[in-house]
């Protein structure tokens, strides 16, 4: 390692604050010398990118918090008609669930095979990832279908608005993370792995285990404490 | 050794690679722990699910308890999901995302439970229905 062209200032610095944070690595007091100089450098792009998008993330959670809000004032607002009881389907969403979180799995095995730089298992498990995505849509799809066919459609009352209102919400975006998930093959085919696909990735993964942690709320809140209470 | 200023012995591991970048640059990721991450999250997500399909469809526990029960396995799901697939840790490079989460979940925290309390209590003050038709003339 001596060989290296490095200046001794420069192997400091790198080897305290590998991640130019203009601190010591964890568990480390005090700041690094020449912190707010200019010397230290920027923080790499990949943590600068993942950092952007999760606050795009917390803000749309922020989104849903409303939407979870206005189902926790309504639910009991049935105005004559079907409560939370009689719309749930537990095996139904039970299925939904587990698709959903597979899906999140086989994603983190994408992005695995993305920094060992295995183009095939990538693709293997981006596309296992939007199948798995695709049933759990298509499972929603059907339950709204066979509601509707019901009569229970959005406009029969405040609990109903609220409920199309926050599973259709969480539904959209499946979706749309869907048409991202067959963008990202496409460029990773295309493109390979340069750093801004997977900067990309990245934010894909962010997205998609983001929608699952959403689901978590809505199958609970919605579905289960909608049968028991 | 000394004339670098620091004992490279405390940063074993850490140097390699990362010498010879440019700014922008980033230092090569290992796929290991991701996979191990995966498996771990699965392996946690599974029985917290299990379980709080079990309470609901169930008379395991005290009635009264289980919506109780419900949301404190969705409460530890969802962070086993923001450490095992989100990678929220408390190193270095995650300082600024633990603190803009801590931020998120005030804002939620305020938007749901200030609703619920606010909704409550102007139905807690309004007139019954019944009541309210009667007075009409």
């Amino acid at each position: 390692m001596t060989d290296l062209p490095a200046t001794s200032e420069a192997l400091r610095r790198i080897a305290q604050d590998p991640h130019r944070l203009g601190r010591l690595a964890h568990g480390r007091e005090g700041p690094v010398a020449g912190v707010g100089h200019g010397e230290t450098g920027p923080a790499s792009k990949r943590i600068i990118v993942g950092y952007g998008f999760w606050i795009f993330l917390l803000s749309d959670i922020v989104i849903f918090s409303c939407f979870f809000a206005a189902f926790a004032v309504l639910r009991n607002a049935t105005a004559g008609g079907p409560g939370a009881r009689d719309i749930a389907e537990v095996p139904r969403v039970a299925l939904e669930t587990g698709a959903l979180l597979l899906s999140s799995y086989t994603c983190g095995l994408s992005f695995a095979a993305t920094n060992a730089k295995n183009l095939l298992w990538t693709q293997v498990f981006l596309l296992i990832t939007g199948l798995l995505g695709l049933a759990f849509v298509g499972m929603e799809a059907q339950e709204f279908i066979s509601l509707a066919a019901r009569g229970i459609t959005p406009q029969r009352s405040g609990f109903l608005s609220a409920f199309f209102g926050l599973v259709g919400c969480h539904g959209l975006h499946v979706t749309l993370a869907g048409l991202w998930l067959l963008t990202m093959m496409a460029q990773v085919q295309l493109k390979g792995f340069r750093p801004e696909i997977v900067h990309r990735l990245i934010c894909f993964n962010l997205f998609w285990h983001a929608l699952d942690i959403v689901w978590i709320g809505i199958f609970t809140i919605v579905y289960l404490l909608g049968v028991t209470a | 050794m000394s004339e670098l200023g620091f004992d490279r012995q405390d940063f074993e591991g850490v140097q390699d690679g990362r010498e010879d970048l440019a700014p922008g640059d980033e230092p090569e990721e290992s796929a290991g722990h991701w996979v191990l991450n995966s498996n771990l999250g699965l392996g946690f997500s599974i029985v917290l699910t299990a379980a709080a399909f079990v309470l609901a469809q169930t008379h395991l526990i005290y009635g009264p308890a289980i919506p109780v029960a419900l949301i404190v396995l969705a409460i530890a799901q969802m962070g086993v999901h923001l450490v095992f697939f989100l990678h929220v840790t408390t190193g270095p490079d995650n300082t600024n995302n633990v603190l803009a989460l801590a931020f998120g979940i005030l804002v939620v925290f305020l938007i749901v439970a200030g609703s619920i309390w606010i909704m409550n209590n102007l139905q807690h003050n309004m007139m019954p229905m019944d009541q309210m038709i009667r007075m009409q003339p």
